[in-house]
C-alpha cells in the first residue's frame, strides 16, 4: 500500500505503468484488439500509407501493421516476462541460500553458476536452438538457461549484504527461523535491487528475442513480432523508412516504460521515504511531553 | 545458568582451499549465574565478539559445549524467549521497513499472542526505556542513535528473557547517552532479575555496571575478577590495561 501510494506521487511512473499495462492486456486480448488478421496478405495494399481502415499502414506484403504490433506483443512481451519472471524466480531461490547460509552451500552453488556463467550467452542460446529446433518456446528455455546464473550471483551478493546486518543476527539469536527471517527481513529489503536487475535485464531480453527472430531462430515466418517487423522493413529501409517507425517506437515505448518503473519502484521502496508522510499524521496526535526515567 | 565449556573456535584464513586456520578462542570456560551481569573485556581481535555471537547461537563453536540451563543454544528453540541480545551498531539494528512496534514485537510474534496485551506491554516496554508509546508508529531512521539503542533493549526485554547478550551495545553512543543506558540496564535488571553478559573494550563502562569481570587475552581468559577487587588483579596484561585506564 505504502509503495503504491509512493509510487503514485510520480507521474513518469504511472505513466509507464499505464503503457505497461495496455500493453500486456492488449496482448492477452489480441484477437479483440486487433482490427484484422496479422497475417492475412493484401498486395493491392503494399506499402500503403495509414488510413481509416489501416491505421498504422500496411507491410511489404499489404498486412495491417497494427494487427501486427498487437499480436506481436505475445512473444516480444508476454512470453519474455514469462521466462524472466521464471529465471528470476531460480536465481532467487538459488541465491537466498547461497547468501544466506554460506559455507559449503554457497561454495557449491557458485562453482555451478560459474560454469554456467562461463558459456558466451549468444553462442549457447544458439546450442541450445540448434539441439531443441528452432522456435519461440526452444528459445524462451534457452534464456532460462542461460539466466539463472547471472541472478543468482547478483541476488546472492544483495543477500550477503543484508544478512550480515544486526536485525537479522537479533533475529537470529533470539531464536526466529530461519524461513521466518529470510520473509521477513531478507526479501524486502532486497526486492529493490531485484527489481531493477529484472527491469534492465528485461529490455535486453526483448531486443535479443528481436536479434534471434532476425536471425530466422525465433518465431517463423508469418507470425508477427517486433525484432522481426524491423527487420522486414530493414529491406526497404531507404525507399520506405517509415515502416520502421512502428514496430522501433513499440520496443523503445515498452523498454523505456519497463525501465522508469524499476527506477521509481526503487525510490518507492525506500523506507526512508515514507518519512514525511508519516510524521505528517504524527504531528496531530503528538505529545509534547517526553518521559525518561532518566533525562 | 549459562555455562560455556572449553569452547574452540577459529576461522579459515584466506581462500576455500586453504588448509590455514586462524585460533579465535581458545578452551574458553566460564559460567554466567543468575542475575549476575559478567562483563567480558578486551581488546580489539581478543575474540570477545566472537564468544557473542557463539552464546547468541549465530555461529557454531568447533568445539565444546554451551549450555543454557542445562540445554545447548545451538538449539533454536532453547533461545527462544530466553537468550536476547543486543548488538553495537544501532544503524543496522533494526529493520528499516519495520516499524518501532513492528520491531518491538517480532520476538513476541511467534508465541501468538492476544493482539491487546501485546500493545499494552509494548506502550509498557517503550514506557520502561524512556520512551513515549508515540514512537510507535515510527520508523528506525527517523530516531536518533540513542533512542534506536533504547528500542532495541526494549526489543531485547519484550519476551522477559532470562539472559541477555550485549554487544559493544553502548560503545557507539555519546558518553551522557551511555551513562543514561547504563543507569536504565541496572534498573531493568533490577527488576527483571536478569543476567546480562556485557561484551565491551570499555573497561569504565564495564566496572560500572559488572558485577564480575573476564578479562580477554588474544582468545584466551587472562584472568575473572570479581569487580571489588578490580584494583588487585593478578596478571601483568591485566594491570597494564587497567593502568593505561587511570592515565586517561
Amino acid at each position: 500500500m505504502r509503495t503504491l501510494k509512493n509510487l503514485s506521487r510520480d507521474r513518469l511512473a504511472i505513466a509507464s505503468l499505464i503503457v505497461i499495462a495496455i500493453t500486456i492486456v492488449a496482448g492477452v486480448f489480441a484477437p479483440l484488439f486487433a482490427p484484422h488478421d496479422p497475417a492475412e496478405v493484401n498486395m493491392k495494399l503494399r506499402y500503403a500509407s495509414s488510413s481509416w481502415e489501416y491505421a498504422l499502414g500496411n507491410d511489404h506484403l499489404g498486412r495491417c501493421i497494427l494487427s501486427r504490433i498487437i499480436y506481436g506483443i505475445r512473444p516480444s512481451v508476454l512470453w519474455v516476462l514469462v521466462a524472466l519472471i521464471l529465471s528470476v524466480f531460480i536465481g532467487a531461490v538459488i541465491g537466498f541460500i547461497s547468501g544466506y547460509f554460506r559455507g559449503k552451500t554457497d561454495a557449491f552453488l557458485m562453482r555451478i553458476c560459474d560454469i554456467m556463467l562461463s558459456f558466451p550467452g549468444y553462442v549457447m542460446t544458439l546450442a541450445v536452438v540448434g539441439i531443441l529446433g528452432a522456435g519461440l518456446e526452444n528459445i524462451l528455455i534457452a534464456f532460462v538457461v542461460m539466466k539463472w546464473a547471472w541472478f543468482a550471483r547478483v541476488i546472492r551478493t544483495s543477500v550477503m549484504q543484508y544478512a550480515e546486518m544486526n536485525y537479522v543476527k537479533f533475529a537470529k539469536a533470539s531464536g526466529i527461523g530461519h524461513w521466518r527471517i529470510m520473509v521477513k527481513h531478507i526479501i524486502p529489503v532486497t526486492f529493490a535491487d531485484i527489481a531493477v536487475i529484472s527491469s534492465g535485464s528485461i529490455c535486453s531480453m526483448i531486443l535479443q528475442i528481436s536479434g534471434l527472430s532476425f536471425l530466422g531462430l525465433g518465431i517463423q515466418a508469418p507470425n508477427a513480432e517486433w525484432g522481426m517487423m524491423l527487420n522486414e522493413a530493414r529491406e526497404v529501409m531507404f525507399s520506405r523508412p517509415e515502416l520502421m517507425l512502428a514496430p522501433g517506437l513499440a520496443i523503445i515505448l515498452i523498454v523505456s516504460a519497463f525501465n522508469f518503473v524499476s527506477d521509481a519502484l526503487q525510490v518507492a521502496l525506500d523506507p526512508k521515504l515514507t518519512t514525511s508522510n508519516a510524521s505528517l499524521q504524527e504531528e496531530e496526535g503528538k505529545q509534547p511531553v517526553y518521559e525518561y526515567i532518566r533525562s | 545458568m549459562l555455562k560455556v565449556a572449553n569452547i574452540e573456535k577459529s576461522y579459515r584464513k584466506g581462500g576455500l582451499f586453504s588448509k590455514e586456520k586462524q585460533k579465535i578462542l581458545n578452551n574458553i570456560t566460564f559460567e554466567c549465574y543468575n542475575g549476575e551481569c559478567l562483563g567480558i573485556i578486551g581488546e580489539s581481535g581478543s575474540g570477545k565478539s566472537t564468544i557473542g555471537r557463539l552464546i547468541a547461537g549465530i555461529e557454531k563453536p568447533d568445539r565444546g559445549t554451551i549450555l543454557f540451563e542445562g540445554n545447548n543454544v545451538q538449539d533454536r528453540t532453547v533461545r527462544f524467549g530466553n537468550i536476547s541480545a543486543v548488538f553495537q551498531d544501532y544503524t543496522s539494528s533494526i529493520n528499516p521497513f519495520f516499524t518501532v512496534e513492528e520491531a518491538i514485537v517480532e520476538p513476541l510474534k511467534a508465541r501468538k499472542k492476544d493482539q491487546k496485551e501485546t500493545r499494552s506491554r509494548i506502550d509498557r516496554l517503550l514506557y520502561q526505556v524512556g520512551l513515549n508509546p508515540s514512537y510507535r508508529k515510527k520508523h528506525p531512521h527517523e530516531l536518533s542513535g540513542g533512542e534506536v539503542q533504547r528500542v532495541c533493549i526494549a526489543r531485547a526485554l519484550s519476551t522477559e528473557p532470562k539472559c541477555i547478550l550485549f554487544d559493544e551495545a553502548i560503545s557507539s553512543l555519546d558518553v551522557s547517552v551511555q551513562t543514561q543506558i547504563l543507569d536504565l540496564l541496572k534498573e531493568l535488571k533490577k527488576k527483571h532479575k536478569m543476567s546480562y553478559v556485557f561484551i565491551t573494550h570499555d573497561i569504565q563502562a564495564a566496572a560500572y555496571i559488572c558485577d564480575r569481570v573476564i578479562i580477554f587475552r588474544n582468545g584466551e581468559i587472562e584472568e575473572t575478577v570479581h569487580l571489588e577487587n578490580l584494583k588487585d588483579v593478578q596478571s601483568e596484561y591485566a594491570k597494564k590495561l587497567l593502568k593505561f585506564l587511570i592515565t586517561f
